[in-house]
């Protein structure tokens, strides 16, 4: 019995491989760059949608989040370079097994792919806190979504940051 | 810039007192192009940019970040650790063109 169904789970897996490397190689699939590859686990859906609400929808599946004063995002009023702006972000958490933040989602609204970045934490941070810096193409808002471990979603309120020098230029 | 990749580096106490909330930074060289821009000559500069930063300290996860093209160039990051036992904070960087890099750190808690 236990031989019959890794026969069936080994003939599935290399048809399921077949139809991707064949769908591959019609162009059904198509590759981004001929030397670039996503890391896996990369969620890519996310990271590629162009408008904020997608990019909103496809990172936590809602594209309405109420604003919570624990959510703090500190950013500068005027950012002269876009290239670089730093960002602050903390959120009011025990950070105990059974109560922290799971998850955190900056957003920046208007940029190309909305959704800047995404951090997993775990309650050993101690503190859901990140410091980075981003890209902003022009004045716009920047935004921050945050996940409890129960799945409480939690936003800030939106900031803006008037760019001088848009950091995606060319 | 491309030649000035890499490099990562890792800054935190040596040691704290135990249940101590402490401060990691790090950075590390990376040109974080987003595909979007053109060169001199108008040519589309591919993207080349970190996606992921795995945290962990004594091999467990700690924190896990993904990055899209919107973080800065030579990317800085910082974040905390509660301290509960001496061990390894461990960092590795991960880009879309098969880049791999990674730095460690000691922590010892008294």
């Amino acid at each position: 019995m236990n031989k019959t169904i890794h026969r069936r789970q080994f003939l599935g897996t290399t048809l399921a491989t077949g139809a991707v490397a064949t769908a591959a190689g019609i162009g059904l699939i198509r590759p981004q760059l001929a030397f670039a590859d996503n890391v896996p686990g990369w969620p890519a859906k996310a990271f590629d949608a162009k408008v904020l609400k997608e990019a909103m929808s496809n990172a936590i599946g809602k594209t309405q989040v109420a604003v919570s004063p624990k959510v703090k995002l500190t950013a500068p009023t005027i950012a002269e370079n876009g290239g670089a702006v730093p960002v602050t972000i903390e959120i009011d958490s025990p950070m105990t097994t059974d109560d922290y933040i799971a998850a955190v989602y900056l957003f920046v609204d208007h940029n190309p792919t909305p959704l800047a970045s995404q951090f997993t934490f775990t309650p050993a941070c101690g503190q859901a806190y990140i410091q980075e810096r981003i890209k902003m193409a022009k004045t716009d808002n920047v935004r921050v979504v945050a996940k409890t471990n129960k799945g409480e979603l939690m936003a800030s309120a939106p900031r803006e940051v008037k760019v001088t020098i848009g950091g995606c230029g060319g | 810039m491309s030649n000035n990749i890499g490099n990562p580096m890792i800054r935190m106490a040596s040691s704290a007192k135990k249940g101590e909330i402490i401060e990691v930074r790090s950075l590390i060289m990376n040109p974080m192009t987003t595909g979007l821009m053109k060169d001199k000559a108008g040519k589309l500069i591919p993207a080349h940019f970190i996606q992921t930063v795995n945290v962990t300290f004594n091999n467990k996860p700690l924190l896990d970040i993904d990055w899209s093209t919107a973080v800065s160039a030579n990317p800085y990051l910082a974040f905390k650790l509660r301290a509960e036992s001496s061990g390894t904070l461990k960092m590795v960087w991960k880009d879309n063109t098969g880049g791999i890099w990674s730095a460690d750190s000691k922590l010892t808690v008294a």
